[in-house]
């Protein structure tokens, strides 16, 4: 583990500042996404979803330690790995795998598939799929919160890939000169797809970037719930009191390769191993029974009902139409009689 | 009653309106605000609306286009200055994968009701980086709507409706005619996008254009009509949608047609109107649709260079004569 993090830890409360209902809550979501996950991927072998899909396997703790952290009134926007911020926003499995499958039951109607989930009445802004586009969206996203004299903010994603795009320090920039209720967050897994940050920058310890700008920056376990909520909760009260963005780097792993075709042969299995030993999932089981926040019996309980959530979504996506061939035409204009060139 | 009033004017006239008339109008980019616009379009804007409403941004295209992109998808209804489309191609990424396809990707859940505006075409001897036409390439994206006009009324209530319309809009202007004047009514109107306008009525040729080349099409028609050819020449105003209708109307009466266009050739405007109206006033034609564009090739500095590479009234004049068979 890295020493950044590990200072950090050390420097924890240990006190166990947390209601037996948050546990729960983060327990049933990164085990909803955990699940999900392995099933959108088992569908993918089946040819049943198709396209770019990656996932979050590895990374549920964000999801999690987020969602408890921020208020649903705040926005959100991330890239293509998405799935289980989505799913933390509040977009149900049905309306996400439907969604993996094609289907106009889907989140936005079978027409973005893995990479682009919207959801406007959870606040969700959407996977997309161009590195780093979102940067300057989110930093948008969060100029409109102030310009209507909101405390909303916008939780702004990207992988450490995207912290090299050049949209990254325009949007820096402008974000603490305007002084926007922005949190920036790198998920950082250690891989742009198959290159790791050390070969990416002379400047491997990312949260270093905001500096730059003399914003304020951490760096974050993101493997336990715990540390990945108490950081954004600081950062939320300083954006908040209206004293601009702040950026967190939260460290992470992706068990899983980049997408679905990715054999992920440029790492070991022991950095691997080494991260699946601190699994988010397993990490908050036990830590939930260790120390009694609640029973065998209540942990069961969650995992029959997320089984049966899975299974029943995955009969619905299948169950459900694809879209009608019409819709080709729908959503490209606001303006209904759009003449398209059809010849 | 109207009055005179330069395009300069007349586009800041429109969105001193629809900022007075909507509070979630507001402008940004480069120089807006503090230096009252690189080509003074906006102004005196900061004096009445302030900071807030009128902002300059850093030279960052690609990041205040972004973020202009998602201020739009959290309701509000941004005007994006570009000192030139040259620079903007910086921030082709926002607009061509974010704001054309916002609405498209999140199926109707999020809209994108943006204006991105600034001057296209060649402005004199400024050279290959700062003389392209952008047309073609934006009306190449579904999503997205493209106005190009310099006529100063027509220019003031498109960009109204513009403001107003819930879609992604690019509306190109010309550095060389924002002190081009025009009549301009007085009061409150619109006009509408995606609808040409007959500049010039004729009878035995159509001449189609837009943005600055309309005036060197007028130019040519004045004087086609000494020598007693009747030119009818139609401004498009819109490009995206395309008002291929008013075109075809023309050509049924005219039988003869010249595209005038300051884009590049290859793939641009003037080959879509050659297929539409070969398509559909096949048998009205009496030769081939033929088309005026600049040179294939990039603009160099020196005059006699961009007199080479511009359509001008005698580069229009000779192709009349040739779908004339004169």
């Amino acid at each position: 583990m890295d020493t950044a993090v590990e200072k950090k830890k050390r420097g924890r409360k240990k006190a166990n500042q947390y209601s037996k209902e948050t546990y729960l809550e983060w327990y049933e979501l990164m085990l909803r996404i955990r699940r999900f996950e392995e099933r959108a991927l088992m569908m993918y072998g089946q040819q049943k979803v198709r396209g770019f899909c990656h996932v979050y396997i590895g990374q549920e703790a964000l999801a999690a330690g987020i969602e408890s952290a921020i208020r649903k009134e705040d926005a959100i926007v991330t890239a293509y790995r998405q799935h289980g911020i989505a799913l933390g926003r509040g977009v149900t499995s049905n309306e996400a795998m439907a969604e993996l499958f094609g289907k106009e039951t889907g989140i936005v109607k079978g027409k973005g598939g893995s990479m682009h989930f919207f959801s406007a009445e959870n606040r969700y802004f959407g996977g997309n799929g161009i590195v780093g586009a979102q940067i300057p969206i989110g930093t948008g996203i969060a100029f409109a919160e102030q310009y209507r004299g909101t405390d909303n903010l916008c939780v702004t994603m990207f992988g450490d890939g995207a912290a090299r795009q050049g949209a990254l320090y325009e949007s820096f920039n402008m974000a603490m000169s305007w002084k926007l209720p922005v949190l920036y967050i790198v998920e950082n897994n250690g891989y742009a797809m198959g290159t790791s940050v050390k070969r990416t920058s002379n400047v491997t310890e990312l949260y270093k970037i905001g500096s730059a700008f003399d914003m304020p920056s951490e760096v974050v376990d993101g493997m336990t719930p715990e540390s990945v909520h108490e950081a954004i909760t600081k950062a939320a009260e300083h954006i908040r009191a209206g004293k601009g963005p702040y950026f967190l780097e939260i460290r992470t792993y992706r068990y899983k390769g980049h997408s679905v075709s990715d054999p992920a042969k440029y790492r070991t299995k022991e950095e691997v191993k080494e991260y699946m030993d601190r699994d988010p999932v397993k990490q908050t089981e036990a830590k939930i029974l260790k120390e009694g926040i609640a029973t065998e019996e209540e942990i069961k309980e969650i995992k029959a009902k997320i089984k049966k959530e899975i299974d029943e979504a995955v009969k619905f996506a299948e169950e459900s139409d694809y879209p009608d061939a019409s819709e080709l035409y729908t959503d490209n204009y606001v303006q209904k009689d759009y003449p398209f060139i059809r010849d | 009653m109207a009055r005179e009033l330069a395009l300069r004017d007349a586009l800041r006239e429109a969105m001193i309106e629809e900022m007075r008339r909507d509070e979630t109008v507001f402008l940004m980019g480069e120089e807006v605000a503090e230096y009252n616009g690189a080509y003074k379009v906006s102004k005196g804007m900061l004096d009445e609306f302030g900071p807030r409403r009128v902002i300059d941004t850093p030279i960052a295209e690609l990041g205040f286009a972004g973020i202009g992109v998602g201020a739009a998808m959290n309701g509000l209804r941004p005007i994006v200055e570009f000192m030139t489309w040259n620079f903007a191609i910086l921030a082709f990424d926002q607009i061509v994968n974010n704001a054309a396809k916002t609405l498209s990707q999140s199926a109707g859940q999020f809209k994108c009701p943006i204006v991105f505006r600034g001057p296209s075409g060649s402005a004199g001897q400024l050279a290959q980086q700062h003389s392209q036409t952008f047309e073609s390439w934006m009306a190449n994206v579904p999503g997205l709507k493209v106005i190009s006009c310099v006529d100063p009324a027509d220019s003031k209530g498109l960009l109204k409706s513009a403001i107003r319309d819930d879609d992604p809009i690019c509306i190109m202007e010309s550095e060389m005619l924002y002190g081009h004047k025009g009549e301009v009514p007085e009061g409150e109107y619109l006009v509408p996008i995606g609808k040409a306008a007959v500049r010039r009525e004729g009878t035995d040729v159509t001449l189609v254009s837009f943005n600055k080349m309309v005036l060197t099409a007028l130019e040519a028609a004045d004087e086609m009509a000494k020598e007693g050819v009747s030119a009818e020449v139609i401004d498009l105003r819109t490009i995206r949608p395309l008002d291929h209708h008013t075109i075809v109307e023309s050509v049924k009466k005219t039988n003869r047609l010249v595209v005038v266009d300051e884009s590049w050739p290859f793939a641009g405007v003037s080959a879509e109107i050659a297929y539409e109206v070969q398509k559909y006033a096949f048998d009205y034609l009496d030769a081939p649709v033929t088309r005026v564009n600049s040179a294939d090739t990039s603009l160099p500095y020196a005059p006699t260079l961009v007199d080479e590479y511009l359509p001008n009234a005698e580069k229009i004049i000779k192709a009349v004569k040739e779908v004339s068979y004169a």
